[in-house]
């Protein structure tokens, strides 16, 4: 059962050791003189994606998203619920679904009552 | 013996990621580096066999309550500046420190069980049977439901108000 998390464990030290390098590379062939090191404004600039910011980049987001966040959460904690009982479905049988249902429904009244009340509109 | 390194070095890694919640200026670093702490805790449920516990604090806390940190600092202004200089650091310090001495000494001095059965190897399905399952505990999980459904049409009222 742990050596499982042990493979996990591999896999983190794994993508740490990758993302390291990955960031050493350049540094490395600037040390080595291989890459050239000719900064100027232009070259400095941001570029690539999008077009450049006019005032500051650091946007206030509507206030409005906060809700979906809201009841992210709430339905998140109900996937703790559901998540074991789905593991165990075939032993636990029809009264656990039914069970389930109910649960699933007290939760739904929630979303119905945010909906109505035009919560998760984009206005 | 890899239980005990893997420990080790979860501890340290936390410890890093939780000063630098506190001493990062930058809202939105110490936000991440919150989030490393959430993820070693959940390494830290791993070594103590506790892996249902673990998945659900990478679903329910790095999954979500990042998310809601990470909007919340999206809404702040001036995030670049960072946060400004309190007046409560000292009397804050010395309150941290009287707490600390408080979890320190029950600590020490609660004398703890430990059980001589060794834990359940997964233990998904048998918290499962417990809560869904004959004899189990099926109205705390449904009264369970009700609260989150207050939550949520608290967190609705609540927000609405302009």
């Amino acid at each position: 059962m742990l050596t499982n998390y042990g493979y996990i464990g591999l896999f983190l030290i794994a993508v740490v050791l990758f993302t390291l390098f990955m960031v050493i590379i350049p540094i490395a062939l600037r040390f080595l003189k291989i890459v050239p090191h000719n900064p100027n404004p232009i070259k400095n600039s941001t570029f690539e994606c999008g077009m450049e910011t006019i005032g500051r980049t650091w946007v206030q987001f509507n206030f409005h998203y906060y809700f979906y966040a809201l009841i992210f959460l709430a339905l998140d904690v109900l996937v703790v619920f559901l998540y074991p009982w789905a593991v165990n479905l075939r032993a636990l049988g029809f009264a656990s679904f039914v069970a389930v249902i109910i649960l699933v429904a007290i939760i739904l009244v929630g979303y119905v009552y945010a909906w109505k009340k035009k919560v998760l509109e984009w206005k | 013996m890899g239980m005990v390194v893997s420990f080790w070095i979860l501890a340290a890694v936390g410890i890093i990621a939780a000063l630098g919640v506190v001493l990062l200026r930058n809202v939105f670093r110490a936000a991440l580096s919150l989030i490393l702490c959430f993820l070693i805790v959940a390494g830290l449920y791993v070594t103590l066999s506790a892996d249902f516990l673990a998945a659900v604090q990478i679903l329910v806390y790095v999954g979500a309550i990042s998310v809601l940190i990470i909007l919340a600092i999206m809404m702040t202004r001036e995030v670049a500046q960072g946060s400004p200089n309190s007046r409560f650091q000292i009397p804050a310090f010395i309150v941290a420190i009287l707490f600390l001495e408080v979890l320190v000494l029950t600590l020490i001095n609660t004398p703890w069980p430990v059980s001589s059965m060794p834990p359940t190897a997964p233990t998904t399905a048998a918290l499962a049977n417990s809560l869904f399952g004959e004899g189990g505990y099926l109205l705390s999980v449904e009264i369970a439901a009700v609260l989150l459904l207050s939550a949520i049409l608290g967190a609705v009222v609540l927000a609405r108000e302009k």
